[in-house]
C-alpha cells in the first residue's frame, strides 16, 4: 500500500514549520515520528495535500530541567525517554508507561508529541502525562500558550492544537520518588491497550500519602480514577484497602466496547489493573 | 520528486523519489535491495525491519525522504568479508527458520537487542522480538540463536 501523492516540507525552524502549515491550510498534515500517521496514510484513511515533517526541527528534541519540572520536546522519540534518567527519577510513570508502547522499532521513531496530539484514547501515553498533571505548550503564529493535561484531549483523535498550531513541548511537574506502575491489558503482543492503568504513588513508610491514577482507553480520551485518588490518599498500602479504594475505578468512565471487550468488561478490568497498579506502584 | 542522499550498507546514493515513496519501496525497487522483505505493509510483522543510523525501525513506516541525510543498514548489509554475520551464523546453526520469509526482519532486530543489552535474558530477547511476527511458530529456536550469538559476545559486530 503506497500512500496517495503529496508535497513534502521538512523545515529546520518551529517558525518555518507554522508557516508551511499555515499555506498548507486545511490540506496539511504534520508528520512526527510517522508511526500512526504512515499507516493512515498507506490505508489512504487520509490524504493529505501537504506533508510537514517535523524530523528536521532539532529544537524539538530532548529533555531537561526547568524548576520543578521536566520540560520534553515535542519529537524526543519513546527511545529517547526510556534512555532517560532525568525522566526516571522525576516521571517513573512515564517511563513505565513508555516501555509498554508497541515495539522497540517503533518506540525508536514514535515520539510523545505525536501519541499525544494523534490522541487515540488507547494510546499508552495520555494516561501518565494526565495522572502526572502534565501541561502541554502549544505553538502558533500568535507565540505560545500552555495547556493543562486535563483540558488538552477533548474527544477521540481531538486535542486543543488548533489548526496552524503545533505542539511543541509537554512539561511534567517533577514527581521525584514517587513509585510508579503500568499496568497493559492485551490479549497479544504488539496490541494497542484494552484497557490500561497508569499509577504513581507517594509513599510514607507503610502509607500512600498521595496518589495519581490515569486510565487508558475507558472513554473517548484518557481520564483520572479520582475517587480512587481520594480512597488512597492516607491508606495502607495493602491489598485489602487498595482493592476496595481501585473497586470505584470505573466511576465516570464511559468505555467503548468492541472485538476485545464489552464496556462492562473493561470496567471491570479497570478495577483490577488499578489494584494491581497501585499496588506495583507502591512496591507491593 | 525529492532528492534525497542516503548512505545504505555503505555506499552511498543520490536519488530522486516521490515524497510518498517508502523506505522499503526504495530499498527494494529503486537499489534492488530485495534482501528486505515486505511482510504485513501495515507494521505490524517486523519483516522489514533495517537500521536507520543503527537503530532498528519498520522501514514500510519510514518514507524514504526521511532517511535524507542518514544511514540505513539492511540484511545485504551485515556480513563481512563475504562471511556471514554472526547472527546469521547462529540462525543457521540454530536452525531460527522455517519458511525464512521473517529472518531477514529477526536478524536485525536480534542485532538490535544485542547493541542494548549484550547479555539478555531469555525474558529480554523475547520482549526485544515483540514487533516480529513468524507465522511458522518458529520463536523457540530465533530465541535460541540470539542467546548463542549473545552468549559467543559476538552480537553487536
Amino acid at each position: 500500500m503506497i500512500p496517495a501523492a503529496f508535497e513534502y516540507v521538512a523545515p529546520t525552524t518551529v517558525a518555518d514549520a507554522l508557516a508551511a502549515l499555515a499555506e498548507g491550510g486545511d490540506e496539511a498534515k504534520v508528520l512526527a515520528g510517522g508511526q500512526s500517521l504512515l499507516p493512515i496514510l498507506r490505508m489512504r484513511l487520509n490524504a493529505p495535500e501537504t506533508v510537514v515533517d517535523l524530523g528536521r526541527i532539532e529544537a524539538l528534541r530532548g529533555i531537561r530541567e526547568d524548576g520543578d519540572a521536566l520540560v520534553i520536546g515535542a519529537m524526543t522519540t519513546y527511545a529517547d525517554l526510556l534512555a532517560s534518567d532525568l525522566v526516571r527519577e522525576h516521571a517513573a510513570l512515564v517511563h513505565a508507561a513508555i516501555a509498554e508502547v508497541a515495539d522497540p522499532q517503533i518506540r525508536h521513531r514514535g515520539t510523545i508529541g505525536g501519541a499525544l496530539v494523534h490522541a487515540d484514547p488507547a494510546g499508552d501515553v495520555g494516561a501518565p502525562v494526565l495522572a502526572l498533571d502534565g501541561e502541554l505548550v502549544i505553538t502558533g503564529a500568535d507565540g505560545e500558550r500552555t495547556v493543562a493535561a486535563a483540558d488538552f484531549f477533548e474527544d477521540l483523535f481531538t486535542t486543543a492544537v488548533g489548526d496552524g498550531e503545533l505542539l511543541t513541548a509537554v512539561r511534567i511537574p517533577k514527581h521525584t520518588g514517587w513509585g510508579a506502575a503500568y499496568e497493559k491489558f492485551v490479549r497479544v503482543a504488539h496490541q494497542w491497550s484494552i484497557v490500561a492503568v497508569a499509577a504513581t504513588v507517594r509513599m510514607d513508610g507503610d502509607t500512600i500519602a498521595e496518589a495519581k491514577i490515569g486510565l487508558t482507553n475507558m472513554g473517548s480520551t484518557p481520564l483520572r480514577a479520582k475517587a480512587v485518588e481520594s480512597a488512597l490518599a492516607g491508606s495502607a498500602a495493602t491489598a485489602t484497602a487498595v482493592g476496595a479504594a481501585a473497586a470505584s475505578a470505573a466511576e465516570g468512565t464511559t468505555p467503548p466496547s468492541d472485538l476485545n471487550g464489552d464496556a462492562d468488561y473493561r470496567r471491570h478490568l479497570a478495577t483490577v489493573l488499578t489494584r494491581r497498579a497501585v499496588l506495583a506502584a507502591a512496591g507491593r | 520528486m525529492t532528492r534525497i542522499t542516503v548512505t545504505v550498507d555503505g555506499q552511498r546514493f543520490v536519488d530522486d523519489v516521490e515524497p510518498r515513496t517508502l523506505l522499503v519501496s526504495y530499498l527494494r525497487e529503486n537499489l534492488g535491495k530485495v534482501g528486505t522483505v515486505v511482510g504485513c505493509d501495515t507494521s505490524n510483522c517486523g519483516a522489514c525491519t533495517v537500521h536507520l543510523d543503527g537503530r532498528s525501525v519498520k522501514s514500510c513506516n519510514v518514507l524514504a525522504v526521511q532517511a535524507d541525510g542518514h544511514e540505513v543498514t539492511t540484511i545485504e548489509g551485515i556480513s563481512t568479508a563475504g562471511g556471514l554475520h554472526p547472527m546469521q551464523q547462529a540462525f543457521h546453526e540454530c536452525h531460527a527458520l522455517q519458511c525464512g520469509y521473517c529472518t531477514p526482519g529477526m536478524i536485525m532486530q536480534a542485532i538490535d537487542i544485542l547493541t542494548d543489552n549484550p547479555d539478555p535474558s531469555e525474558e529480554e530477547i523475547r520482549a526485544g522480538l515483540e514487533g516480529n511476527l513468524c507465522r511458522c511458530t518458529g520463536y523457540h529456536n530465533i530465541v535460541k540463536a540470539v542467546a548463542q550469538c549473545a552468549a559467543a559476545g559476538k552480537g553487536g559486530e
